[in-house]
């Protein structure tokens, strides 16, 4: 060991591993922020999927109610397809391949893992609906006004 | 009655937790060196406050056994059809039960605390104690004041709810209460950092008796969240071991700050380095332990662990909170300059191989409490976010990969000072492990790039885990370092399971109807049949299916869809078939309606998870590396004990022979 990388002074070293800290850190933070910023556009309602769709096979969340009616089970028996909706009127197609959640049904909140394919249908690749009585998808809060109204026009509209 | 003598127990223990804090408080009034009229009470106070958390717990716990429907927290959690065990476990399966077992956790370990520990300074062990009651007392006020646990009904209800059937699991027995554990180990520790902050007593000895209560809550922090790992694993039926869910982020932050806390607590108490950064680490692992609670708790977060959201208690848990941590940081900032400074070290030595890893668990940390926080953030802005394995992953790799190289190599290094020269072939080696295991992964197949590297480091961790013990004596390596080697190999165990799970899974999705085969990585899975089935509080249809492995014999598989009637929820259970290189991973779905043969089909899900097990056999050999080290700890400290008091006894005797009285009285270790 030559003298030069001998033990540096205690104050200096210190001072050392404060700023080595203190980069460490910010980077952390910077790399958080960065890559967080990146996924602002990580979820998505039905009418921002409409209006600004992510690209295409690019892994987002869409989040919403699924419409009434719409869900489907397909040839193969394990595939399904239902239509998402949210506040306004757009409504996303949606295709997933897998056992239900158990409390999936139509008319409540569901967040789908997955991508948007070139034909505009969202293939899901995982669906988080609720797990229990008391678990809405944090994203799907303030939705259930509107599933209210969805309902009313339903119920009234055929009148 | 016997609620009432609980209720009537926390309070007491309330008062006893003021008497600790007032009277540690007190003690510190007095001169250094002179025993204070004050400390007298703190250690009683403890103790006896243990006990009554105890018989407080007890009696809520006595509550659920026999189903007390004129508690309104058993009514609204259980049911008097829930199997026993359910029954009992049900006491933490809500808020304010599990509140209420976090308070009696925190009271006995700061009973065993004031109980056990005599090697401190008199000074510190009362200023130790007075942050420990101080801690305690805001957890009393939080749930007598917002969540108390006895509260009785006007009248007893006929039937009580039930407890959510996800948590109606041998799961809830042990995962709660082992994250408790290592919570409030945290809060000792915590405790024991400020007490010796605020007395000066930043030293190796203090170091060395933080170090079990770090350790000691490290193992159950590890434990636990193994355990709820596999449990999530297994009983959510999605395949998956760990969700990145906020309340999972919860118990992995406090896991980082204690795993770094851990390493630096052990260079202070071996090297007198490290000592500012010690105590803040203390009070960062502490203040993750909190904000976890907070996360869960308030509610502020929806989660798959939702089931005790309670969004007006929030408000108390964030007082409480910021009064911890501004607090504690407060004290720290007015000492921090009075810590003299420990010895001196380079940068390639064990020292600084220990401080860079260190850093990256911080880094590691930041990730992961932002990208939790991130959509608190947003939302206050009205924007919704989710954050989930496409931040996580890459990011926390961006750190992790750099340390799992530096924990290969930092236990070759010498303390203090040494030259990278030195271990040269070791490097050579781990660097041709990782790269042949590159290459062969690459050469298996077309793998993502976290899984490849996730292998190769693997790999090379797991030589160099085992790279400490060569050429010693394996009967003369002391368990202490037993301990490092398993916790190490572990964590290299653990990283394959992870890397292995997520690049070599397969996954078979149909509708069958019985009498059908489907066919997945060598297995055949035969759909026999599907039949309603019930148990004590459900019914299910459960499939029957047979197995076999290259036409071996077959193993018949029960997975079920099952419906709960109380509360009505349905859940599916999964049925595994471990081997040792792997498990089968069932699940039924729904009816899928009638196929072309006129037969009625199943939804049927079938994975197989190379080495997925490994992720928790990692988890216990780390968690079983920790107990080693506390083992090999306590076992050198009985053993200089034992040295100072033969030494003492053999001098005495030499004083006596040569006829002297004896010297001045040895102080007693």
């Amino acid at each position: 060991m030559t003298q030069a990388s001998a033990p540096m002074k205690a104050k200096h070293q210190r001072m050392t591993l404060v700023v080595l800290a203190l980069l460490a850190i910010v980077a952390a933070g910077l790399i958080a922020v960065w890559a967080l910023r990146n996924q602002a556009n990580y979820f998505y309602l039905p009418e921002e999927m409409a209006a600004t769709p992510p690209q295409v096979g690019q892994p987002v969340r869409l989040g919403g109610m699924v419409q009434a009616g719409s869900l489907e089970t397909l040839a193969d028996g394990v595939t399904v397809s239902f239509v998402v909706t949210g506040n306004e009127a757009s409504a996303i197609p949606v295709r997933y391949s897998g056992i239900l959640p158990d409390l999936f049904v139509e008319g409540s909140g569901v967040v789908a893992e997955g991508s948007l394919q070139q034909d505009g249908t969202f293939l899901a690749t995982n669906l988080l609906a609720k797990h229990d009585e008391n678990y809405v998808p944090k994203e799907l809060e303030g939705l259930d006004g509107h599933k209210a109204e969805q309902k009313v026009a339903e119920t009234t509209l055929g009148l | 009655m016997l609620v009432e003598i609980g209720h009537a127990a926390l309070w007491l223990a309330a008062a006893l937790a003021i008497l600790q804090m007032v009277s540690g408080a007190l003690a510190l009034r007095d001169a250094p060196g002179e025993p204070s009229p004050y400390a007298l009470y703190a250690r009683p106070a403890a103790v006896v406050q243990a006990l009554l958390a105890a018989v407080a717990f007890a009696t809520l716990l006595h509550a659920f056994a026999v189903t007390d429907l004129s508690v309104k927290l058993v009514a609204t959690n259980s049911h008097s059809m829930k199997p026993f065990l359910y029954k009992l476990t049900g006491t933490w399966g809500n808020h304010e039960g599990s509140m209420l077992l976090w308070v009696t956790v925190l009271a006995l370990s700061g009973g065993l605390l004031a109980f056990a520990e005599r090697r401190l300074p008199e000074r510190t062990m009362s200023a130790t104690l007075a942050v420990q009651g101080f801690v305690a007392l805001g957890f009393y006020t939080f749930l007598l004041l917002s969540s108390n646990p006895f509260e009785r009904l006007p009248g007893p209800v006929a039937e009580g709810i039930g407890l959510n059937p996800l948590l109606q699991d041998i799961g809830l027995a042990v995962h709660p209460p082992t994250l408790y554990v290592g919570y409030v180990g945290l809060s000792v520790a915590f405790s024991l950092a400020m007490g010796a902050l605020i007395t000066r007593e930043v030293n190796p000895n203090f170091a060395k008796v933080m170090r079990p209560w770090v350790l000691g809550a490290w193992v159950f922090l590890t434990f636990g969240i193994t355990a709820g790992s596999y449990w999530a694993y297994y009983e959510l039926g999605w395949g998956g071991w760990w969700f990145w869910d906020p309340v999972e982020n919860a118990s992995l932050m406090p896991w980082l700050a204690a795993t770094a806390l851990l390493h630096s607590v052990s260079v202070l108490a071996a090297r007198d380095a490290l000592r500012t950064w010690t105590i803040m680490l203390g009070v960062v692992a502490f203040s993750m332990s909190m904000l976890g609670t907070f996360l869960v708790r308030s509610g502020v977060l929806t989660s798959v662990h939702a089931f005790a959201v309670d969004p007006e208690r929030g408000t108390l848990l964030l007082v409480l909170l910021g009064l911890y941590i501004g607090g504690s940081l407060a004290i720290f900032a007015l000492r921090a300059s009075s810590i003299a400074e420990g010895k001196r070290f380079t940068a390639t030595s064990r020292e600084g191989a220990l401080v860079v890893n260190n850093v990256m668990l911080c880094a590691i940390l930041a990730i992961v409490l932002l990208g939790t926080l991130y959509p608190l953030l947003t939302e206050a802005f009205d924007v919704r976010v989710s954050v989930g394995p496409p931040y996580f992953n890459p990011a926390s790799a961006i750190f992790a990969i750099p340390m799992f190289m530096v924990m290969a190599v930092g236990p070759l290094l010498r303390w203090k000072d040494d030259s990278p020269a030195r271990i040269g072939p070791e490097l050579a080696l781990l660097g041709a492990i990782a790269l042949v295991a590159v290459a062969l992964v690459a050469f298996l197949g077309d793998y993502p790039v976290l899984p490849t590297l996730g292998l190769a480091l693997a790999a090379a961790l797991a030589v160099a885990a085992l790279l400490p013990l060569k050429g010693r004596r394996l009967t003369r390596v002391p368990t202490a370092t037993w301990g490092m080697v398993m916790a190490h190999f572990g964590v290299a165990v653990a990283l394959f399971g992870m890397a292995s799970e997520s690049a070599f899974t397969q996954e078979r999705l149909a509708a069958i109807a019985p009498g059908e085969i489907e066919e997945i990585s060598g297995w055949t899975v035969q759909l026999e049949s599907v039949d309603p089935v019930s148990g004590p509080n459900w019914t299910a249809m459960e499939a029957r299916l047979s197995v076999s492995r290259d036409g071996g014999e077959p193993v018949i598989l029960r997975p079920q869809a099952r419906n709960f009637w109380s509360p009505a929820q349905a859940t599916s259970e999964s049925s595994l078939l471990t081997r040792w290189d792997g498990q089968l991973y069932a699940v039924i779905g729904d009816a899928a309606g009638v196929g072309a043969d006129g037969k009625l089909r199943w939804q049927l899900r079938v994975w197989w998870k190379p080495f997925v097990t490994f992720i928790w056999y990692g988890g216990l050999l780390i968690a079983f590396g920790g107990v080693l080290a506390i083992v090999g700890r306590v076992q050198v400290d009985l053993r200089r004990r034992k040295a100072v008091r033969v030494g003492a006894e053999r001098r005495d005797e030499k004083a006596a022979l040569a006829g002297s009285r004896p010297a001045a009285p040895e102080p007693a270790e």
